[in-house]
């Protein structure tokens, strides 16, 4: 474990009567997929968390240099895989940056509708596996997980009949997407939205007076602004410790600048701030879907001819680092071209590899029970963890 | 009729409750089945037998057929002695319960004192389990039974006094017998202390029966079913079993102590009906519980038992013991 | 500070003309790695600590980048180092970024960097006992490594 400067590696101590290590995971109902944390515990405490992951681990940087820049965005879906729209975004985008394409406008809203409906269905899950994992598969986290489970399945819907996948896409394309919205998209994703707020409202009414979601989850796994700089954690982790910085609003990427949205801010920094930053990043993501609808321009989807060969997409030397607001945090795609109809070097920065590295910072000190609210919050998907 | 002989009253009336106990345990699961799936937005179980009436035998027979997995390095005997030290205080205290007057295996004078007094005795088979599995997680889940169950049957049982305190008896008939003609006899509605004590005896029920929100003990999300964890098939089926009788008997208890065991409209044999039905509202008073919050903590939980409740249920026997000396000596 | 002054300041400090841009890119010479890094965070503000990795070159060896932001005035670096042909040795940012830990325990995983002053360099995505590093340009995609393909 590190000593308390968090610098050095230090031997646990296991001469106590009350010392324990237990294993949590691979294989765990609340792990959020297949992750290891070795618990050093004292009687209920933990006081050393060693977090082993890789278990995921395909190597998209590698393998991204043997596909061409007309292959990879349906792979890059499979890093966030819950929120496979902003994955696949961030990737195009630097592909952009560097050949300096123009996308159209009409692409550039429908990126945005689409990455914002993503962020509503993944945010879906959170607040269902978060509820479950604190209440059990068999109690009261258990009927929140079902209804938001009922919620987003309205979306994936919405995206089956726009795309023809419900999880992976692959809608991105560089220079634009691929398919355009068929008819009656528009008011199919007006009602549903509707409907989504509604039942928003309800969720956040079963939990907000609820003195046992409360207690549970304030002033657990508190992050000081600092820390939370200091790791580079991004999203609502670093939205929810008082860092007013999203990434939409900083430094806007496809036309966000055209949609007037509030970003959500909370001070806490423990779990009930974040579950706040994403309560309220919910309904500024269905006003941004709003006004997108409501302001879509006619015209092309894609600035490039359409794809009749794999290496067709050809794209100058030059790099460039472009970064999206996924639900989670940060993705970024660092992409370095040489020319050829592959990427000689393209390094992801996964928004929940970063976020994770939080957990040996602050778990030391809670009980067994708040490992598991804190990685909930934490939100982390492993495909993004372990690429 | 020639009269029975009393050893063989001795053994038919046990057999006969247990019999009706075990029957009711397993379609109690399908009740709470229907019921949770009900407030999820969906059905249940349907396809086995019509409306999923047929789905206990099904998940019965189910397990006795499943493989018995025994851990290599668990404590053979107190692991196999585990479920049924568990499940016999759990089918005992159905012994002194009166399911109409006159109706019951053994109604002792000491009827309250011997229900409270058996129930405590899971915790050792709790404990057996968890240490028999050779198994952290079972072994972290045995030692917060016993933390939990041992800080929340104090407040159990002094909630449950209250009662005994205004009927000046610990028979159960007596106590039930008190509350017979009128809906307004029925403890429940006595003013104040009765609510008070409802509440607290369900709270501390919740707990001792290891029901959400109190149910860090099987905990699914951290400790992946506690200290049940290495027991499949029938050793399981024998936990779950004990579980839900233990259940359904705080159900029953609770119904004789506050809601006037078999007092109802209409003839007397409908009296064991009625019983019946209040036992079944307290039980899905509970599951609404459970599936509608999410668990806390284990220190909270027994800061909520010592700081809160232990006081609380000692202040209100009090109050009550002088509630009742009072009215006794006239005003 | 604002961007201007921090480019015309880390320009001074290295002796060298920095281009303006989002992100301003910093060549930095190995020896300085960490003192520039420091004075990123200490000085220019910079304390978002956002990735690092490192690019195999082939015969001019490896190059490890490093980004960092400064969130209240939009500062951004990209700190790149060239270590040199045949060189696998860097200075660990551990000291001045916490985050840096996990990003090095990476990038050595990945390229067999090692980072001197890191407090616990091992292997983070592939087992303890796995031999080569995958993203090095010397390392076929097909590689076998029983009892993985």
């Amino acid at each position: 474990m590190l000593d308390v400067n968090n610098t050095t590696r230090v031997e646990m101590d296991w001469s106590g009567p009350e010392r324990l290590q237990m294993n949590m995971g691979p294989q765990h109902p609340s792990a959020h997929g297949v992750f290891r944390a070795i618990l050093g515990l004292q009687g209920e405490t933990v006081v050393d968390v060693d977090a082993v992951i890789g278990y995921l681990h395909r190597c998209h940087e590698k393998l991204s240099e043997t596909l061409t820049y007309a292959q990879y965005p349906s792979i890059a879906s499979k890093t966030d895989y819950v929120a496979a729209m902003t994955s696949e975004f961030a990737y195009v985008l630097a592909a952009e940056e560097i050949g300096k394409f123009e996308v159209p406008k009409r692409a550039q809203y429908l990126r945005v509708i689409v990455a914002e409906l993503q962020r509503i269905a993944s945010h879906l899950l959170w607040l269902g596996t978060w509820c479950m994992d604190m209440g059990g598969a068999l109690g009261g986290g258990a009927t929140i997980f079902l209804y938001c489970i009922r919620e987003r399945e309205d979306i994936l819907d919405l995206f089956e009949s726009l795309v023809g996948a419900r999880l992976l896409y692959g809608f991105f394309q560089v220079g634009g997407v691929r398919y355009d919205l068929p008819d009656g998209w528009a008011a199919q994703c007006r009602s549903t939205i509707e409907r989504i707020n509604s039942r928003i409202d309800e969720y956040e009414q079963m939990l907000v007076d609820n003195a046992f979601f409360l207690a549970r989850t304030q002033g657990v796994g508190v992050v000081s602004r600092e820390l939370a700089q200091d790791v580079g954690i991004a999203g609502p982790l670093l939205r929810g410790s008082g860092v007013n910085y999203d990434i939409r609003r900083n430094a806007p990427y496809s036309s966000y600048q055209d949609f007037d949205f509030r970003v959500p801010v909370e001070t806490g920094g423990d779990c009930y701030a974040r579950y706040r930053v994403r309560m309220a990043e919910f309904r500024q993501a269905i006003s941004i879907i709003r006004q997108a609808l409501d302001k879509l321009p006619a015209g092309p989807i894609s600035s490039r001819p359409a794809l009749k060969s794999v290496a067709q997409i050809r794209i100058p030397k030059g790099e460039a680092y472009a970064r999206v607001e996924g639900p989670r945090g940060e993705v970024g795609t660092y992409l370095i071209s040489d020319g050829s109809a592959k990427p000689y070097r393209m390094k992801w920065r996964g928004a929940s590899f970063s976020n994770l590295a939080i957990l040996p910072h602050i778990i030391p000190g809670h009980k067994v029970a708040d490992v598991v609210a804190i990685m909930g919050s934490v939100d982390p998907v492993f495909g993004e963890v372990d690429r | 009729m020639a009269a029975i002989p009393a050893w063989l009253t001795l053994l038919i009336a046990p057999f006969i409750v247990l019999n009706v106990v075990i029957g009711l345990v397993t379609y109690v699961t399908l009740l709470e089945r229907k019921f949770a799936a009900r407030m999820q937005s969906r059905i249940g179980p349907y396809r086995v037998g019509p409306h999923g009436l047929l789905q206990p035998i099904a998940d019965a027979l189910k397990l006795m057929m499943k493989e018995d997995v025994v851990p290599t390095a668990a404590d053979r005997r107190i692991y196999n002695l585990a479920p049924i030290v568990f499940l016999i205080p759990c089918m005992l205290i159905f012994a002194t319960i009166p399911f109409a007057p006159g109706l019951g295996v053994a109604d002792v004078n000491i009827g309250i004192l011997f229900f409270l007094a058996v129930s405590a005795m899971e915790i050792v088979g709790l404990f057996m389990a968890g240490w028999g599995s050779n198994n952290k997680y079972a072994l972290l889940s045995a030692m917060r039974a016993v933390n939990q169950i041992i800080s929340y049957d104090l407040p159990f049982i002094f909630s449950a006094l209250v009662p005994v305190l205004l009927a000046g008896s610990l028979k159960m008939s007596d106590i039930a017998a008190v509350q017979q003609g009128s809906l307004l006899k029925w403890f429940i509605f006595y003013p104040v202390i009765g609510q008070l004590a409802f509440i607290m005896f369900i709270v501390s029920t919740l707990a001792a029966e290891n029901r959400v929100p109190f149910d860090i003990l099987e905990a699914e999300s951290e400790l992946v079913a506690g200290f049940r964890v290495e027991y499949s098939g029938m050793k399981f089926a024998l936990i779950q079993l004990g579980e839900y009788a233990h259940m359904i008997g705080s159900s029953f208890l609770a119904a004789l102590l506050f809601l006037g065991a078999w007092s109802g409209p209409g003839p007397e044999y409908l009296g064991p009906i009625w019983f019946l039905l209040k036992a079944m509202f307290v039980f899905l008073l509970v599951t609404w519980i459970r599936w509608s919050f999410v668990r806390i903590r284990v220190d909270q939980i027994l800061a909520l038992s010592w700081k809160a409740l232990l006081p609380a249920t000692l202040g209100l026997l009090i109050t009550t013991a002088v509630v009742v000396v009072w009215r006794t000596s006239g005003f | 500070m604002n961007a201007e002054q921090a480019r015309a300041s880390l320009g001074s400090m290295l002796g060298v003309e920095i281009a303006a841009g989002v992100p301003m890119v910093v060549d930095v010479p190995p020896s300085r790695w960490e003192e520039i890094a420091r004075y990123a965070k200490d000085t220019l503000g910079c304390r978002f600590f956002n990735f690092l990795t490192a690019v195999d070159w082939k015969e001019q060896g490896l190059e490890v980048v490093a980004r960092v932001d400064n969130l209240e005035d939009g500062i951004s670096l990209m700190l790149k180092t060239k270590l040199g042909s045949g060189v696998t040795n860097c200075a660990s940012l551990t000291p001045v970024y916490r985050g840096a830990n996990w990003m090095e325990r990476e990038c050595f995983d990945m390229f067999g960097v090692h980072f001197d002053n890191h407090p616990d360099l091992r292997r983070i995505l592939l087992e303890d006992g796995w031999e080569g590093h995958p993203l090095l340009k010397s390392y076929a995609v097909d590689t076998p490594h029983p009892p993985y393909r």
